[in-house]
């Protein structure tokens, strides 16, 4: 797993566009061989953390270094060991698959010879060897985030940054990506990534950081934060005015939130669920799984998928 | 607390240039080379329909200016207008398109390249579409028998120089436009009527002379153009009181000085657009 050593240190980092605060005083450490997630709505301030990491924005307050380096001072160093996979597909349509790699490897000074052999790794691995010579425009959506991923390993970075890896890919190609990353895990390569999506984070990161609004609010072990801020369960009801009355008055120590046209009540212990689907017989209730979009709405009592 | 001073990657530090501008001139030099025939034709076609068209057609008009034929008199001028379009656009539309639509600039910063070798990249690489276009133009002026000295192939670094000062004149633009039919603007109000005064297709000499003065002052194709006329026919003509001797010496100097100002807030204008 991960050593204690911290790779990149955030103290009071600070984003302002204008009057506008992006990111607001946060503070955070990642270690090496960990893998983090940055978890929250658009707008939360994720990509902005990130590419202040890749000094691709100025740090307006506050100090950020990557292995020790400050970003506003050791750009060409940080950006040598760090790979950069955007949210946005930005590969060059050009070029080719396999000439997107090695064209990116010449920006690094990687020699030719060594980028063909790193290139052809990288497509096996991500299996793309079939599609090497085709246009990018001929490519999946799913094919696309996974050569920028590969792109983003061509310099065999010490830390990947994936901004939003899987948005916008079906489920299938969400599941490839994430074999992707665990195999990449492995490799003991620094993985920071965000994400909107609960079960992402819950299924790839070791600890999680959930901002809102430029802060963050919580951080730990998915599971963790779970147990600890919902519990193992919640009970989704069908809004109506009459039951949500009873369901205060039967749980006075719940957390019941109006969610939509749904009532979602957390309660951290177990069984109290089974006896009210048993006073309420009629109602359609169930209980599911907590997860961390529960964490979500518990703590800041919005929706995340907005 | 402690007060963090960030030395910020602002705007104001002059441009940290490296050996790494290379590689982005090099994309764009592979990508341009992918289709080399298709990109060489219009630098070919276009001089030889204009020659045909001007020389021999309007040329059956206008027999003689400043001494020699007519389509002898525009030849230099096409290779100027070669150098004007080649750098300009170059650095306005498909740079605009680059950094636009493909965002290719963003992928590039996100390596140890800079932003500032990513522009200076792209500068070279103007300069260096110019000098590739105004090679062809000049092999075409060539064939029609329109050099008449060996100080033609001074007009290659002269189409790289005055190239660049095109591109960087482009960049800025570029770093201007909110969006790409903002081009209309500097292609309509700027180049189009220095393709039509600057001493091209018809002499300087016969416009007005506050005309004259604004072409010689503040006209950068118009010092291209007397270049390249020296070049290819051997001589030029006075012009607004300045003897060729001085007209030259300007135009060196004026290219020089522009090329340098405009590559350094081209750099300036740039970053102040990606850097946010």
């Amino acid at each position: 797993m991960f050593s204690s050593e911290s790779l990149i240190k955030a103290h009071d980092l600070t984003k302002k566009f204008g009057s506008f605060t992006a990111v607001d005083h946060i503070n955070f450490e990642v270690h090496k061989g960990e893998c983090v997630g940055f978890l929250g709505p658009n707008g939360a301030g994720k990509t902005t953390t990130v590419r202040m990491i890749y000094c691709f924005s100025p740090v307006t307050e506050g100090e950020l270094t990557v292995a020790g380096m400050n970003v506003s001072t050791h750009s060409r160093e940080i950006k040598r060991m760090v790979g950069v996979a955007p949210q946005e597909d930005n590969l060059d349509p050009d070029f080719t698959v396999i000439k997107n790699l090695q064209v990116y490897a010449r920006y690094f000074d990687i020699p030719k010879a060594e980028a063909a052999k790193q290139a052809m790794e990288l497509l096996k691995f991500f299996q793309l060897e079939e599609k090497q010579t085709k246009a990018i425009d001929e490519l999946s959506t799913g094919m696309k985030r996974r050569l920028i991923i590969a792109r983003a390993l061509i310099n065999q970075p010490q830390i990947l940054l994936l901004d939003e890896p899987t948005t916008g890919l079906d489920p299938q190609g969400r599941h490839i990506v994430w074999d992707e990353i665990r195999s990449l895990l492995k490799q003991e390569v620094t993985i920071i990534l965000t994400t909107h999506y609960m079960d992402e984070a819950a299924a790839l990161c070791d600890r999680v950081f959930i901002v809102d609004n430029g802060k963050v609010i919580e951080t730990g072990v998915p599971q963790k934060l779970i147990k600890e801020h919902v519990g193992e369960d919640v009970l989704e009801v069908p809004f109506n005015e009459v039951i949500l009355n009873a369901l205060k008055k039967e749980l006075p120590e719940a957390d019941i939130e109006i969610f939509g046209d749904q009532i979602r009540v957390f309660v951290n212990r177990h069984g109290v669920f089974e006896r009210i689907i048993k006073k309420f017989p009629g109602v359609n209730m169930t209980i599911r799984n907590a997860n961390l979009e529960d964490v979500f709405l518990k703590l800041t009592g919005r929706k995340l998928r907005e | 607390m402690t007060e963090n001073v960030n030395p910020s990657p602002s705007v104001s530090r002059l441009p940290k240039l490296t050996y790494r501008v290379w590689a982005v001139w090099r994309r764009n030099f592979d990508v341009f080379m992918k289709k080399w025939h298709v990109n060489f034709l219009p630098s070919l076609i276009e001089p030889i329909l204009y020659l045909l068209a001007f020389g021999f057609g309007l040329g059956t008009f206008v027999t003689q200016i400043e001494g020699v034929s007519y389509i002898q008199w525009i030849a230099p001028g096409l290779v100027a207008i070669t150098v004007m379009y080649g750098g300009f656009f170059e650095c306005t539309y498909a740079s605009f398109v680059r950094m636009y639509y493909q965002r290719t600039f963003d992928a590039i910063i996100a390596t140890p390249i800079n932003v500032e070798e990513v522009i200076a990249g792209e500068l070279l690489w103007g300069a260096t579409r110019a000098t590739f276009n105004s090679a062809i133009v000049l092999a075409v002026v060539a064939v029609f028998g329109l050099i008449s000295t060996p100080w033609f192939l001074l007009m290659l670094p002269v189409a790289f120089f005055g190239g660049l000062m095109f591109a960087a004149l482009g960049m800025c633009f570029t770093a201007l436009a909110p969006n790409i039919d903002f081009f209309n603007y500097p292609t309509f109000l700027l180049i189009t009527p220095m393709f039509l005064i600057s001493n091209t297709f018809i002499p300087l000499a016969s416009f007005p002379s506050p005309l004259q003065t604004i072409a010689v002052a503040a006209l950068p194709l118009t010092h291209v153009t007397d270049l390249s006329r020296v070049l290819i026919v051997g001589k030029i003509e006075t012009l607004g009181g300045l003897s060729p001797e001085w007209l030259l010496f300007l135009a060196v100097f004026w290219i020089a000085i522009v090329t340098v100002l405009l590559f350094a807030l081209s750099i300036y204008l740039m970053k102040r657009k990606l850097i946010k």
